[in-house]
C-alpha cells in the first residue's frame, strides 16, 4: 500500500475541513429556509457530510462529478465556489446556472460539477459517457457519480453498471445509502442486504463501508479513485449513512422510528470527526474555531453576493434553448 | 427521386446516404464517435447495415453496446459534455421510449438548465415507419413527442441527398438532434449528394414551386406529394410542396410565406392525426393567415390506432397518397357557406 493510502492525521483533518464546510453551509441554509429568507427546494445532506468529503479529498478539479438533487455536499466537496452556488439557490442572474437551473440542476464545469439531476438514477448512464470520453482521450480523469440507495432499484443503475464493467470505464459509483428511499425503508424496497452486493452481478469491484467513518470512507474512496485512474475499471462503493433532515426540507420524517433516529443522532459523524481530529493532534480547538470563523465569513460573503445580485432579466427565457446554428 | 433521375445519373439509396454521412463525418472530425446495438462490423455493421465498415476503419470510435437504451443515450450525453460528438443508434423508434428520460430530461434540457455552461451535441439516429408489416411496436412515428420538448431538434429527410446533408448537419450541430430514418423507403434512390455538403437545420425547403395549394409536411409523404404535384399539373393544378426537413424547431416563416401565396394548405404526415405535428402547423397557419385563407387548412395523416400487422389493416391505418390528392381537390373546390 502506498503512502497516499495511509490515513494520516493530516488526511483526517482534510476530510474534516471539507465536511465542516458542508455542515456549516447546510446549517445556514436551514436557518434561512426556516426564517423564510431563502425560498428554494432543499434536500439537506445533514448526516452525509463525511462520505462526500472523504471522497472529495481524493478528486482533482479536472475530475468529473455527476450528482443528484441531494447533492450540495458532493458539489462542495468537489470544490464548487460558494458565490455562484448560493446565487443559484437565490435564483439570481449571477447564479452558476443564471438562475435557470436551480438547486436541483447545479452545474459548474470549472470545478467538474457536470450534471446535477432531479431524476433518480439518471446520472449513472451519463457518468459512463464522461468516463468513456476520458478513456478515449486518455486524459486520466475520473468520473464520480453519486446517488441514493433508492437509485439502485431503477433500470438505469443496472444498465450503467453493466456497461461500465464491460467497457472498464474510469467511473466510481458512490451509493449513499441513507437507509430511506424518499419515505420508504431500505429493506422494503431493496432485495439485497447491501447495495454493493450488486457489483458482483456485473463483475465489478464493490464494497460496503461505513460512510460516516472518515478512515473507512477515505480508504475505500482512495482505492476506487486509484483503480479508475489506473484504467482498471469502475467501483461500486456503498457508503452506509443516515439522513437527519428527512427527504426534503420540511419533511416531518414520521416514517423514521424515534429510537432509530435517536441512535443515529448519538452517532452523528460530525461531532465524532471533530473529536477524532483533536485526538489525532492534527489540529487544536483554537484552530478548528478559527476555521469555522473563516467558513462563516465565506458564507456571509456569498450570501451578501447572492442578496446583492439581480434576478435574471425576463429575456433570459429566450436564451440557452438552442446554440447558434451550426 | 428515382423516377426523375436521368437514366445514367448516379443515384444512391437512403441507406447509402446515411452510411456516407456517418463515414464522412468520422473522417472529417475525430470527435465524432458512435455507439449502438450491433453497430460494429463484428456484429454485422448494424441490423440495417448503415454503420457497416465504420468500426473497421475507425476502430474504437465505433462501439457495439449491450441492449441498453438508457445506457446508450446516457453515454452519448456524457461523452458530449466532455467534448465529443456522439452519434447514438436506437435501432427502432419505438425503443426510444426506453431512454426517454435521458433524451427529454437531460439531452434536451442541460443547455438551458446549466445556463448555457454545457450543451449536448449528440445525434440519435433511429428507424421507423409503417407499411413494412412490423406491427404495433416497430413502426411508430413519434416525432411529435420530441417536437413538444424545447432544446432538441427533430429531423426527417425526404430524399437521399437531404438524408446525407441533414445527417451531417445534425452531427456537427451543437444541440441534440433526433434523426428519423424511414424503413419503408430505405432502398429508394435519389441523386448523389455532394460530399461534405450540409443541408441546414431549422430551414424548410420549397421542394416544388406552385400557386394553387401548399402541401406542407416532411419525410415519406413529401415523396408522395411530389409525384402528385406532377400528376395534377397535367390538370392545370399548381401544387407547391414545402418540405420541412426539420420538424422542430419549425420554420414557420417558409410555411407561412408559401400559404400566404397559395391561400390553401394541406398538411401531411405519417404519424396519427390527433395531436400530431400537423396540428401545430395548422394552428400556426390560421393564427397568422386567417384572413388570407381561401379554404380551411386540411390534414392528411394516419389513423388514431395502433399500427396493425395484417397488410389490409396496415394499409387502412396509413395515410394515403390518394388522401392527399382528395384533400388538395377539396381545398380547391371549397366554397364559403352563405
Amino acid at each position: 500500500m502506498s503512502a497516499s493510502q495511509t490515513f494520516t492525521p493530516a488526511a483526517l483533518l482534510a476530510v474534516y475541513r471539507k465536511a465542516r464546510l458542508i455542515n456549516l453551509v447546510d446549517e445556514r441554509f436551514r436557518v434561512l429556509l426556516r426564517s423564510g429568507r431563502l425560498a428554494a427546494v432543499y434536500y439537506s445532506p445533514r448526516g452525509q457530510e463525511i462520505l462526500a468529503a472523504a471522497m472529495g479529498v481524493h478528486l482533482e478539479a479536472r475530475d468529473y462529478l455527476v450528482t443528484t438533487y441531494r447533492g450540495i455536499h458532493d458539489q462542495l466537496a468537489k470544490g464548487i465556489p460558494l458565490r455562484p452556488l448560493f446565487a443559484e439557490y437565490y435564483a439570481k442572474a449571477t447564479g452558476a446556472c443564471k438562475g435557470k437551473g436551480g438547486p436541483m440542476h447545479i452545474t459548474h464545469p470549472e470545478t467538474g460539477v457536470m450534471v446535477t439531476t432531479g431524476v433518480v438514477g439518471s446520472g449513472l448512464p451519463i457518468a459512463n459517457g464522461l468516463a468513456w470520453a476520458s478513456q478515449l482521450k486518455r486524459d486520466g480523469r475520473v468520473t464520480l457519480v453519486t446517488f441514493g440507495d433508492g437509485a439502485s432499484n431503477i433500470g438505469a443503475f443496472h444498465e450503467a453498471l453493466n456497461l461500465a464493467a464491460l467497457w472498464k470505464l474510469p467511473v466510481i459509483f458512490l451509493c449513499q445509502n441513507n437507509l430511506y428511499g424518499e419515505c420508504t425503508k431500505y429493506e422494503k424496497a431493496t432485495s439485497v442486504a447491501n447495495v454493493a452486493e450488486r457489483a458482483a452481478a456485473y463483475s465489478m469491484a464493490g464494497v460496503t463501508v461505513n460512510g460516516n467513518d472518515p478512515e473507512a470512507m477515505w480508504l475505500a474512496s482512495g482505492a476506487a479513485v486509484a483503480r479508475a485512474r489506473a484504467g482498471e475499471g469502475p467501483t461500486l462503493i456503498e457508503a452506509k449513512t443516515f439522513r437527519f433532515m428527512g427527504h426534503y426540507f420540511g419533511d416531518p420524517g414520521a416514517y423514521i422510528p424515534k429510537a432509530e433516529y435517536q441512535a443515529a443522532l448519538e452517532r452523528d459523524p460530525m461531532p465524532a470527526c471533530r473529536a477524532a481530529v483533536l485526538v489525532s493532534g492534527a489540529s487544536t480547538e483554537a484552530e478548528l474555531a478559527a476555521y469555522d470563523a473563516e467558513i462563516e465569513a465565506r458564507i456571509d460573503d456569498a450570501l451578501q453576493y447572492a442578496a446583492d445580485s439581480p434576478p435574471p432579466e425576463a429575456q433570459e427565457i429566450e436564451r440557452d434553448i438552442y446554440g447558434a446554428a451550426a | 427521386m428515382s423516377a426523375a433521375a436521368a437514366p445514367n445519373a448516379e443515384v444512391i439509396t437512403f441507406t447509402e446516404a446515411y452510411s456516407r454521412a456517418l463515414h464522412d463525418a468520422m473522417e472529417m472530425d475525430s470527435s465524432v464517435i458512435m455507439l449502438g446495438e450491433d453497430i460494429a462490423d463484428e456484429e454485422g455493421g448494424g441490423v440495417f447495415k448503415v454503420t457497416k465498415g465504420l468500426s473497421t476503419k475507425f476502430g474504437n470510435r465505433v462501439r457495439t453496446t449491450p441492449i441498453s437504451e438508457q445506457a446508450i443515450v446516457g453515454a452519448a450525453v456524457g461523452a458530449s459534455l466532455a467534448g465529443f460528438r456522439p452519434v447514438a443508434e436506437i435501432m427502432l423508434m419505438n425503443f426510444i421510449t426506453v431512454p426517454m428520460d435521458q433524451i427529454v430530461n437531460h439531452a434536451a434540457k442541460l443547455r438551458f438548465m446549466s445556463g448555457g455552461q454545457t450543451h449536448v451535441p449528440i445525434t440519435i439516429r433511429t428507424r421507423t415507419g409503417a407499411g413494412a408489416g412490423t406491427g404495433g411496436q416497430h413502426s411508430d412515428m413519434l416525432e411529435a413527442w420530441f417536437a413538444h420538448v424545447a432544446g432538441i431538434k427533430v429531423v426527417v429527410p425526404s430524399t437521399p441527398a437531404d438524408a446525407y446533408g441533414l445527417l451531417l448537419s445534425c452531427i456537427f450541430d451543437d444541440d441534440p438532434c433526433l434523426f428519423i430514418e424511414d424503413q419503408l423507403t430505405r432502398t429508394q434512390t435519389g441523386p448523389v449528394p455532394e460530399k461534405g455538403l450540409r443541408v441546414p437545420l431549422g430551414k424548410a425547403h420549397v421542394a416544388r414551386s406552385g400557386t394553387d395549394v401548399s402541401v406542407v409536411g416532411y419525410g415519406r409523404p413529401i415523396r408522395d406529394a411530389m409525384v402528385l404535384a406532377d400528376k395534377l399539373s397535367g390538370e392545370g393544378i399548381s401544387v407547391e410542396v414545402v418540405d420541412l426537413r426539420t420538424v422542430s424547431p419549425l420554420d414557420a416563416e417558409t410555411v407561412l410565406k408559401s400559404v400566404a401565396k397559395t391561400g390553401r394548405a394541406v398538411v401531411v404526415h405519417e404519424a396519427p392525426r390527433s395531436f400530431g405535428a400537423g396540428a401545430e402547423i395548422v394552428a400556426r397557419i390560421q393564427e397568422h393567415l386567417f384572413g388570407q385563407l381561401r379554404a380551411p387548412v386540411l390534414r392528411v395523416a394516419s389513423r388514431d390506432v395502433t399500427v396493425p400487422f395484417a397488410r389490409v389493416l396496415e394499409q387502412e391505418y396509413l395515410y394515403k397518397a390518394s388522401g392527399i390528392e382528395a384533400a388538395i381537390r377539396q381545398t380547391l373546390e371549397w366554397r364559403a357557406p352563405r
